[in-house]
């Protein structure tokens, strides 16, 4: 038993290692202070990371980007939501094939699904507009919503709103005091997915894109296609530090109302 | 105002609640009606998801012509044929991949400590932490000939692969994206399988081996089969790490549907590529649906 605990071990620390190996190498790339991506990086600088925030290419599409994410998690937040309370409280068998339906754009191939989004949005004259990357990546993210606040109703007692009417509530007080608090935890992480998933959007985003709005995946798939920028390594280091820090910050919230 | 508020957000599981609303006559209440709730949804899903894939199969039908010759241009030119057995070769493989390397790491999640849980948590969610094209240049600087993983080979004294533009290097990048994706489901089916019927053919004299390839093999089934559905189906649709990592011999059919549609604007070509990735997908599903529902119900009812 023992060698074949020592051989698990081995194994897994490799899988360990192969997951976390791409994030731990964008990390000293960014510092390097000459344009290549050759590895080990050589020298010490923080010129990409000014390049990053000087550059308004760069500047102007993270602005974009958190400017686009913003809308779409809270848009996809509200929609989801709505969503997720009908889908729990319809009681025919209806509600398996609508929620099927609406958890769709998870499997749809990126690729086809911007194609033809591209082809609708030319009719429309819609490429390169936020109007048009918020309809797009709502659409993407609100399966994510769904999931996350349908996970948070599936263990919410019913009988608790129906006792807050009992009480005297009405229906919206009922809604506001009881049930709002405790699908908030999941509307939360619905909204981080949301807002994470338009963030993170490439394929639909090249398509629709224009020189006038650029999101910031498709200004670094554009770096990485025409030259070796390590600017890229910053962006991917700002992003991993403001990620941790995020999760830093829910994880001790979380510990906190535990407790009290 | 609060009356029509009232009715949109309260629950329509109780039809008569206790209060006042019992005691008013009898009229149309959005209550009774929740699916009335997924309106919203329904219709931004048909404006941003139906209606562009509904353009996109008639395209590939009415480009130039109405008829079938688009079809019959995809599944008669051996280029086409060639790229659509790749894709699904190379989703075939990053599924196995993903299946090696995730069984042995989500059991070992099982055994362990709290503490060294939470570190092969972290370890899965870590890839998260980074935008995906990011991770992708990462396995550019890692896979390129001068990359970290040759420099370590040579320094070890192998002679240094080819990885980067080779489908051994698309796969090795895909899988690493997809893993979570097998490793999350398999965990959450082998955390409910109780050990003890293991510990109990062991003690009926059972090999260690035999124990494990006659009961807890078959009880964690499911999850290998829903995690690998998964990456399968998510692999097909793959477009960005192939293009990156990828060379001309290992594009896959969503580079192929791009630069039909944007660099030789052929949107009947590149609807039609985009029909046949589609159908594959739901096919997929469809055929997956009822296994998976089936294994789970032979893995409740054990």
């Amino acid at each position: 038993m023992k060698p074949f605990r020592i051989i698990l071990g081995l194994f897994c620390l490799l899988v360990a290692v192969w997951l976390i190996m791409p994030t731990l190498v964008v990390i000293p790339m960014s510092f390097n202070d000459k344009k290549s991506l050759a590895f080990p990086p050589s020298g010490f600088s923080w010129q990409w990371y000014a390049n990053f925030f000087t550059n308004p290419e760069w500047s102007n599409s993270l602005l974009n980007s958190l400017k686009v994410a913003s809308i779409v998690a809270v848009v996809a937040t509200f929609i989801g939501t709505l969503a997720a309370l009908g889908l729990s409280r319809m009681k025919h068998s209806g509600a398996g094939i609508l929620r099927a339906i609406l958890i769709t754009p998870m499997v749809v191939p990126g690729v086809v699904l911007a194609i033809g989004i591209y082809a609708v949005y030319l009719n429309y004259q819609l490429v390169g507009t936020t109007f048009g990357f918020v309809l797009a990546h709502t659409m993407l993210a609100i399966p994510f919503v769904i999931i996350a606040v349908s996970a948070s109703l599936e263990v919410f007692d019913v009988r608790l709103e129906t006792a807050a009417a009992s009480l005297g509530a009405n229906r919206f007080t009922a809604f506001r005091t009881i049930t709002l608090p405790l699908i908030a935890p999941g509307m939360l992480s619905g909204l981080l997915f949301a807002f994470v998933t338009s963030f993170d959007e490439i394929i639909v985003a090249l398509f629709i894109t224009s020189p006038y709005l650029k999101t910031l995946p498709v200004q670094i798939f554009t770096s990485i296609t025409r030259d070796a920028d390590p600017t890229v390594a910053a962006v991917g280091t700002i992003i991993f530090f403001a990620t941790s820090l995020v999760i830093a910050a829910g994880l001790i919230i979380g510990s906190k109302s535990k407790r009290s | 105002m609060n009356q029509t508020i009232d009715t949109t957000t309260a629950g329509g599981s109780d039809p008569r609640p206790a209060g006042r609303a019992a005691s008013e006559p009898r009229r149309w209440r959005l209550a009774d009606y929740p699916s009335l709730l997924t309106v919203p949804a329904i219709l931004l899903l048909i404006a941003a998801m139906a209606y562009p894939l509904l353009t996109i199969v008639l395209r590939s039908f009415s480009e130039p012509e109405w008829s079938l010759q688009n079809y019959v241009w995809f599944f008669s030119t051996p280029v086409n044929l060639t790229v659509l057995a790749r894709t699904f070769s190379i989703s075939a493989w990053v599924t196995i991949v993903c299946v090696i390397a995730a069984y042995p790491y989500a059991y070992l999640m099982t055994t362990v400590g709290p503490r060294m849980r939470l570190v092969l948590i972290m370890c899965v969610l870590v890839p998260f932490w980074v935008s995906g094209v990011v991770r992708t240049l990462a396995w550019v600087i890692l896979l390129q000939d001068s990359g970290v993983i040759n420099s370590t080979l040579k320094a070890i004294g192998f002679s240094s692969i080819r990885l980067i533009r080779t489908q051994t290097g698309v796969v090795i990048g895909m899988a690493q994206v997809l893993l979570p994706f097998m490793i999350l489901p398999l965990y959450s089916v082998m955390r409910g399988i109780d050990l003890r019927l293991v510990q109990a053919a062991r003690s009926l004299g059972a090999r260690p081996a035999l124990a494990f390839l006659q009961v807890y093999l078959p009880l964690s089934l499911p999850g290998v089969f829903a995690g690998a559905i998964i990456v399968f189906i998510l692999s097909l649709g793959f477009y960005i790490t192939p293009a990156l990592l990828g060379g001309p011999r290992s594009t896959m059919l969503s580079t192929l549907v791009q630069s039909q549609v944007l660099s030789l604007l052929n949107w009947g070509r590149g609807g039609t590529m985009g029909v046949v990735l589609l159908v594959s997908t739901f096919v997929l599903l469809a055929v997956a649906a009822p296994l998976m529902r089936q294994r789970h119900k032979q893995a409740s009812r054990s």
